[in-house]
């Protein structure tokens, strides 16, 4: 049972609250529906962090995109630099939830959420993207992919408040998707999802990344898609390889939404089409955003 | 142990005392008495809840009330301004977009926020816009007509 609320007014009150025990509420999207499903009892300690200003929005630095942990899923999926230059990222921003969800919800809550069907983890992992932790004790960087440890879990310590999410810039000859398989177009989370960024120079693949989401513990890079990718031409031959590969590193759970069997069988479809569409984007070829709700119907 | 919180729905301010843990959903409905916006599934699945916070869209059953101190809240009741019905409200009555009655609360806000945000939605569009809001009648065809014909006359 919840015996006290705050609400921090700056950075340093809210990194007091969790020192001494509290946890932060951002959203509420995951926290309140977590506690009424018996996942997690709301915490004896809440401190709200909706408040603070300076985490809020995306900036550019360099060829960095900063964006403040309190930015929500729909700043993010509308902002015109994500979606030219970090297209897997409003792909996936752009399909979390509902209007609603996306209205309220954070990046910096659902990344610390550590959903395995965590939408934007893929994108983020392709990208490089590293989130800024901060406590009462400084600062440390830690990449995305090392910040989920399961579900539910992560590698922050109890008194660490997620504060920015920096994403390094792809090259401009790169394009990225993340598709997912779902039953419905809003108010879902991926039955299986898959990331693909891919950077061309002229006709070859010279870099790319593939993530794989709900097919694991935690959303995952697969260094051996990226393996038959690179040197390749980015053609349907490779894409199938990578996309094999993304299905052997997947270790599915049968629940309510899908099998085993089904999850893994799909992990190599929705891959494919990832990749195929992130190679279609880097040559310029035009794919809506999100792209989920398109490249199926495309097949 | 009991908080106090000011909210503001709809335009009037109300001075309540809440648990940290009471939902903006409860605190409205059973604490303010306003019992437009409805509690379906409890679970951010179905909208019935949907409020407007800040003019933007917030399933209400998952939401603290204490987060919504100092914003403006608008549910359902307060889309008639000096009791004439919203143009959307009207659209709903006259292409049969209410059947039961249980979804229309939320399928009226998230159509308000909808449009305010994309005044001429195609129907696609509206569709899944709407699609986190479920009917239980399964009465979509009249909700989206509705929603259509008010855009189309912006």
């Amino acid at each position: 049972m919840t015996q006290s609320y705050t609400a921090a007014e700056t950075v340093e009150d809210a990194l007091a609250a969790l020192a001494s025990g509290a946890r932060p509420v951002a959203g509420g999207t995951d926290l309140v529906v977590g506690a009424r499903q018996g996942k997690a009892p709301l915490p004896d300690n809440i401190v709200a962090i909706h408040h603070l200003a300076e985490l809020r929005g995306v900036h550019l630095d360099g060829d960095t995109l900063r964006v403040g942990a309190l930015t929500t899923h729909e700043e993010i999926a509308e902002h015109p630099l994500v979606i030219e230059r970090l297209t897997a990222l409003a792909d996936a921003a752009a399909i979390v939830g509902s209007h609603a969800t996306r209205a309220q919800g954070t990046v910096g809550g659902n990344l610390m959420n550590a959903s395995p069907a965590l939408e934007v983890g893929g994108p983020l992992m392709c990208f490089g993207a590293t989130v800024t932790l901060r406590s009462q004790a400084g600062e440390r960087s830690v990449a995305v992919a090392d910040l989920v440890a399961g579900p539910g879990r992560t590698t922050a310590g109890p008194g660490e408040l997620l504060t920015e999410v920096a994403v390094p810039l792809p090259p401009a000859a790169a394009g990225s998707c993340y598709a997912r398989l779902e039953y419905r177009q809003q108010m879902e989370i991926a039955v299986v999802g898959a990331s693909a960024l891919v950077a061309l120079e002229g006709d070859r693949v010279a870099a790319a990344k593939v993530a794989i989401t709900a097919l694991a513990p935690t959303v995952r890079l697969v260094p051996a898609a990226e393996d038959a990718l690179v040197g390749s031409d980015g053609g349907r031959a490779a894409a199938e390889l990578a996309a094999q590969a993304a299905a052997e590193a997947s270790e599915p759970i049968s629940d309510v939404r899908a099998s085993e069997e089904y999850r893994r069988a799909m992990a190599a479809v929705l891959a494919r089409r990832a990749i195929e569409a992130a190679v279609a984007r880097a040559r310029s070829v035009a794919v809506p955003v999100p792209a989920s709700r398109y490249l199926h119907a495309a097949e | 142990m009991r908080v106090p919180l000011t909210l503001t729905v709809n335009g009037v301010a109300y001075p309540l005392e809440v648990e940290p843990s009471t939902t903006l959903l409860r605190a409205v409905r059973e604490y303010i008495g306003l019992t437009g916006a409805k509690e379906g599934c409890d679970d951010s699945e179905c909208g019935a809840c949907m409020m407007l916070l800040d003019n933007r869209p917030v399933n209400a059953c998952s939401y603290l009330a204490l987060q919504a101190e100092g914003r403006a809240v608008t549910t359902v009741e307060g889309l008639a301004a000096d009791g004439d019905l919203s143009p959307l409200q009207r659209a709903f009555l006259e292409h049969g977009g209410v059947q039961c009655g249980f979804c229309t609360p939320g399928m009226l806000i998230s159509a308000t926020a909808l449009l305010a945000k994309h005044p001429s939605p195609t129907e696609e569009e509206v569709r899944i816009g709407l699609s986190g809001n479920l009917c239980r009648c399964t009465g979509y065809d009249g909700i989206i007509k509705a929603v259509l014909s008010v855009a189309a006359h912006r």
